[in-house]
């Protein structure tokens, strides 16, 4: 590519923004930003198409490490929810597609609405491996973004056997090539063990992180051990993704420690920590031990963390926990959906109203914010909602207002259950405002650096130009909603809060190396147990359209701060 | 003699054969113009296999030949019919809002005619 | 795929497209010469069929008013109808790819028009159950490896799909089933004695009508209330033998709930569908139980698929406000036909001339129709413009998906000299851009 004498309009000069660049330690200076093809450079001919970003605010395009917006699951909740839709219409334009969308939007109008927001990468957070293939043709579907996926092996039935007659080589080799089959970034736990009981004990549970799983011989710490020790020694780009044990239940928080300590060091992200920082009895009702949670992740640098808020409206409980749809499905008395995939996972969704009056609610609500404002390394505990389920992506700039604006938050605050409020630190009137370039942090360099995209979440030089620029504005929710200008891969997509172009972005994945003998071993289970034949179940690389291969990194364990 | 009998039109294993080889040919048409009834009622209606009979309702009519089947297998007062273009003579086009009109379990007069 | 001769080859692990059992074990003799399949390893008689039938036939690819044309000028003609249509209409899209289907939608977006699936004659009524109480279900893998009752109701698999027995559900051996057939108790309720009957431990003989009723009661016995006797009166099924089946149900490992037709396309319809999917819920309070309608074509529960995943809704979707609307009964194809509303038809691989109710082929009759389908039928004898395309799976790939959501890639068998209904809808929807653009005076600016 050439940086001299180009006069085609794939050069843009951003000039006189205020650039928010944290992983590259510019914060707020006042600088021009090249851009050549669809990456930043360090100087564009003259003539370069300028955008003159003078008075606002630059920053690389948002990263969503953890949210759902594609596949099996998510289509099942998109089709039981009509009556979300019908008010929420989302017309095509001259270079858009129409859509609908409500808490689970269609494909495009999650693309455009994660666009109109100034994100450009968004990751699916819980894909069973046979259904990888339905995931990519709707991320096919989803524009705009760069996106991929972790794929859901911590119930799965093959790895199981393999763990419980020691076979660890064989399971690293498989883990890789389950990666590999079917085009995922990483690997996703979610409640190990959890399965077997739900499906085969008329819809038990598992709860004790050291209870036998029916009859593998293997505990779920067992299983969340092999699986962090395994990821980090294949040098995936992002670690071992786990949905830990007890998610909603009081006294989860010993769980998750639990599951953080089984880590010894290595990297580990734990997702939605918000919904795993809870005090109390098993079944009674939860109080807060989010200071807890958030004092063990910020003296552990091997952990990465999404919050996972609790946002008040509507939202969808969406994920491979079935026990624990079911027990939402009893608590709200909303339909329900189960649905069982062999050998592989559970599934369950119901849809959900977060209420502020609701102590409950309040509760998980404030201990989002208090892991936010607790949190003494942004670059590791990341934004997010946990997409459907505690609300949707489109409240985060809400969220960013209530990080940054103390005085807003308090109003919020006072606004719900205060039985909840003074279980919590929040009643204190904390002080903390989160910073633009703390915002920056949790919402792109952050999660770009915990899933290893060297060329997202900044704009140095050599920099995927995935870049939004927002007008400043005291009102920070309103300035995170409507960015003025978004740019992805170079190309200007929104222009004066319009979309100007359409655009197909990558799908990113993983390929760690593997024995292909490992093959042989896992034939004849399929043969046995599943219902499709193995031969056609690996994804081909037709599905991947748009591509890139994220390289791993190997990242040795640390020790505690 | 015309008689009021329930209509339950569904898929076969014929059909699903004959339409493979083409749905404009003879094999389709046949098994789609084949009507199966209780044996019981044909005999009183004076009907043998491969007899012709007239279902008719508010909708329309459709002249198919008709196939006896054990009292046990099909009760008495039943039809069934393979899909196919006569049997869509007989369905009406009201869904009550539902977009799925009513294509089994409808009522129809059953009249023996007399065709060469 | 192995050569076994000069012009014989074998493709394995292919897929039948046929039912929606969608079976991906089938082993393909090929003969390249005679461009014909010529033994079709683990197919059923339907599928057998469906192999051996669907050869090259020395036919025009398109037709304009009945006279032979190329594709070009069909689609052309097509585009030109489409783009003059008020209501245009697209409607079938069951026997066809994923990939095809995801052309029909862009199409009618593009011409603010509605679309529509078989799915709306077939289990759309489940689709509306659904969206009222959710669902409890499973891939056909999993019943395969645990159900331990299995009921089917209103359906006859024996003819329909013929190896869902053998496949999925009733015979085979599975990983807590290991002595298949004799670890499974089966319950088939009907109102006549199909010849899936047999297969059955208990077979219910349901009075015509009175589904509804019968699945009620078993929801209320599930829960403990009363219910009369008389119950056997106006269903057909004694009081003791409902208790039984309930004590059963609530003391298996594993349920499942298949059912058809028979539930969707008479009295009750989604009322239906939502009884036996809250039964199989409520029954999940004592054990696990899934519920699955048993789809019909190879690839109708793909098209509910995408068409979702484009709009949100899974069939009977209007466009003409510029985005999706959905409205059973008002947007559905046989309303919009018996209503004489739609203007222009665009059928893709479906024979609604064929099965439709009278007054809707009547109307079909008297608009402009485009039909694209491999054979012919009573559709393509009505249409205005008729293209024959390739087979699905036998003369394309693409990706289908199984009646339980598993998506499977197609290995096609030879080559076609008709093109696959994806490449005729993509380059219609490239006409009909321009086209539409001129008429809208060039607001349409994206060009793909």
């Amino acid at each position: 590519m050439s940086h001299t004498g180009r006069t085609m309009g794939s050069a843009i000069r951003i000039t006189n923004g205020r650039v928010y660049d944290p992983a590259n330690g510019v914060d707020g200076c006042v600088q021009d930003l090249c851009i050549q093809d669809a990456k930043v450079v360090a100087e564009v001919p003259a003539d370069a198409r300028k955008i003159d970003a003078t008075g606002m605010v630059v920053m690389p395009g948002g990263v969503d490490i953890h949210c759902h917006i594609a596949g099996p699951k998510v289509n099942l909740a998109r089709k039981l929810q009509p009556e979300d839709k019908r008010l929420d219409v989302v017309p095509s334009t001259p270079y858009t597609r129409s859509g609908s969308g409500g808490i689970i939007p269609s494909t495009f109008a999650t693309g455009y609405r994660y666009a109109a927001m100034g994100y450009t990468t968004a990751m699916e957070a819980a894909v069973t491996p046979i259904g990888a293939r339905h995931v990519l043709e709707e991320l096919h579907d989803t524009p705009i973004i760069d996106k991929g996926f972790y794929v859901l092996l911590g119930n799965n039935v093959f790895l199981y056997r393999l763990l419980k007659e020691g076979r660890r080589e064989e399971f690293r080799e498989a883990v890789a090539w389950w990666v590999n089959a079917t085009k995922a970034y990483t690997v996703k736990l979610v409640n190990p063990g959890s399965d077997e009981l739900w499906k085969g004990r008329r819809n038990a549970n598992i709860s004790d992180l050291n209870e036998n799983i029916d009859q593998f011989d293997l505990t779920p710490l067992d299983v969340i051990r092999a699986f962090i020790e395994t990821v980090n020694d294949l040098g995936l780009p992002h670690p071992a993704h786990i949905h830990c044990n007890n998610l909603g239940h009081s006294g989860n928080a010993t769980t998750t420690l639990d599951t953080m300590r089984a880590a010894e060091g290595r990297r580990v992200h734990i997702a939605h920590v918000q919904f795993h920082s809870y005090g109390g009895e098993p079944g009674k009702n939860p109080t807060s031990r989010g200071p807890e949670i958030a004092d063990y992740i910020n003296s552990h640098p091997n952990i990465t963390a999404d919050v996972g808020q609790v946002m008040f409206g509507k939202a969808t409980a969406m994920t491979a926990d079935a026990p624990l749809a079911h027990l939402l499905k009893g608590v709200s008395g909303n339909k329900w959906v189960n649905a069982d995939t062999e050998n592989e996972s559970g599934c369950g969704i119901v849809p959900f109203t977060y209420q502020e009056k609701v102590y409950v609610h309040a509760l998980q609500w404030a201990i989002g914010l208090e892991l936010f404002l607790l949190s003494k390394d942004p670059w590791r505990i990341l934004l997010s909602t946990d997409h459907p389920n505690g609300g949707s992506f489109t409240m985060y700039p809400k969220l960013i207002r209530l990080l940054m604006d103390r005085e807003f938050r308090n109003d919020e605050i006072r606004k719900v259950n205060q039985r909840a409020i003074r279980k919590t630190i929040l009643g204190d009137d904390l002080a903390r405002e989160y910073t633009l370039s703390e915002i920056a942090i949790i919402s792109r360099a952050g999660p770009a650096r915990a899933l290893g995209l060297k060329d997202k979440g900044h704009l140095g030089v050599g920099a995927d130009a995935d870049i939004t620029i927002y007008e400043d504005d005291p009102d920070r929710e309103k300035m995170f909603s409507t960015p003025r200008y978004v740019l992805k891969d170079g190309k200007l997509i929104i222009a004066d809060h319009e979309f100007r172009a359409d655009h197909e972005g990558r799908i990113l994945h993983a390929t760690p190396a593997y024995d292909p003998d490992i093959e042989k071993a896992i034939r004849p289970f399929f043969e046995d147990y599943y219902s499709i034949r193995f031969d056609n179940y690996a994804v081909s690389d037709r599905y991947l359209h748009n591509h890139q291969v994220i390289p791993g990194q190997i990242i040795p364990a640390v020790q505690p701060q | 003699m015309v008689e009021t009998m329930i209509l339950i039109p569904g898929r076969s294993n014929k059909q699903g054969t004959s339409l493979n080889a083409g749905k404009l040919k003879h094999e389709y048409r046949e098994v789609t113009s084949t009507v199966e009834m209780n044996q019981d009622d044909m005999a009183r209606l004076c009907l043998k296999d491969g007899d012709a009979v007239r279902l008719s309702n508010t909708v329309g009519e459709a002249v198919v030949r008709c196939k006896g089947k054990k009292p046990s297998d099909l009760p008495s007062g039943m039809l069934f019919i393979a899909y196919g273009p006569p049997s869509s003579q007989l369905m009406g086009g009201d869904t009550a809002g539902s977009g799925m009109p009513i294509s089994k379990n409808f009522e129809v007069q059953v009249e023996r005619v007399d065709v060469p | 795929m192995s050569e076994i001769g000069q012009n014989l080859r074998v493709v394995e692990h292919a897929t039948c497209t046929f039912c929606g059992c969608v079976c991906d074990d089938m082993d393909l003799t090929v003969d390249l010469d005679a461009k014909r399949i010529t033994k079709a390893k683990n197919a059923c008689t339907l599928g057998r069929a469906w192999f051996a039938e669907h050869t090259i036939e020395d036919k025009p690819p398109a037709r304009i008013d009945g006279k032979p044309a190329t594709t070009a000028e069909a689609i052309e003609a097509a585009a030109q109808i489409l783009a003059g249509a008020r209501l245009p209409i697209i409607y079938g899209l069951s026997d066809t790819t994923c990939e095809a289907q995801r052309q029909a939608v862009a199409i009618a977006d593009l011409m603010h028009g509605n679309i529509d699936t078989t799915t709306s004659v077939c289990h759309g009524p489940s689709g509306i159950a659904f969206q009222g109480v959710g669902e409890s279900t499973a891939t056909l893998g999993e019943i395969k490896n645990r159900a331990d009752l299995v009921i089917y109701w209103g359906g006859n698999p024996a003819e329909s799909h013929p190896r869902h027995f053998t496949r999925y559900a009733v015979t085979p051996k599975g990983m807590y089933i290991p002595n298949g057939r004799k670890d499974r108790y089966v319950v088939l309720a009907d109102v006549r004695r199909t010849p899936s009957a047999p297969v059955a431990d208990l077979f219910l003989l349901v009075k015509p009508g009175r589904d509804f009723e019968l699945l009620w009661a078993l929801r209320a016995l599930v829960k403990g209330r009363k219910i009369d006797p008389s119950i056997e009166e106006s269903t057909g099924i004694p009081l003791a033998t409902l208790e039984t089946l309930v004590e059963r149900m609530k003391s298996c490992r594993y349920g499942v709930l298949f059912f058809g037709m028979g539930l969707t396309m008479t009295r009750g319809r989604h009322f239906n569908s939502g009884a036996i999917l809250a039964l199989a819920t409520d029954l999940n309070e004592y054990t696990h139980f899934v519920a699955k309608p048993v789809r019909g074509h190879g690839n109708v529960t793909g098209a509910d698929n995408v068409v979702s995943w484009q709009t949100g809704y899974p069939f009977g979707v209007n466009f003409s406000r510029g985005y999706p609307r959905f409205n059973p009964g008002e947007f559905t194809t046989v309303d919009l036909l018996s209503r004489g509303e739609a203007d222009a038809a665009l059928i893709i691989a479906s024979d609604p001339g064929s099965n439709f109710p009278k007054r809707a082929i009547e109307h079909l009759k008297r608009i402009p129709v485009i039909v694209l389908d491999a054979k012919d039928t009573d559709t393509t004898e009505l249409a205005r413009v008729a293209f024959r395309t390739a087979t699905y799976g036998i003369n394309t790939t693409g990706t289908v998906y199984r009646m339980d959501d598993v998506p499977i890639t197609l290995r096609p068998a030879f080559d076609s000299p008709f093109p696959g209904d994806e490449e005729v809808l993509t380059a219609l929807k490239d006409r009909l851009r321009v086209l539409l653009n001129e008429k809208r005076g060039g607001a349409l600016r994206k060009a793909a």
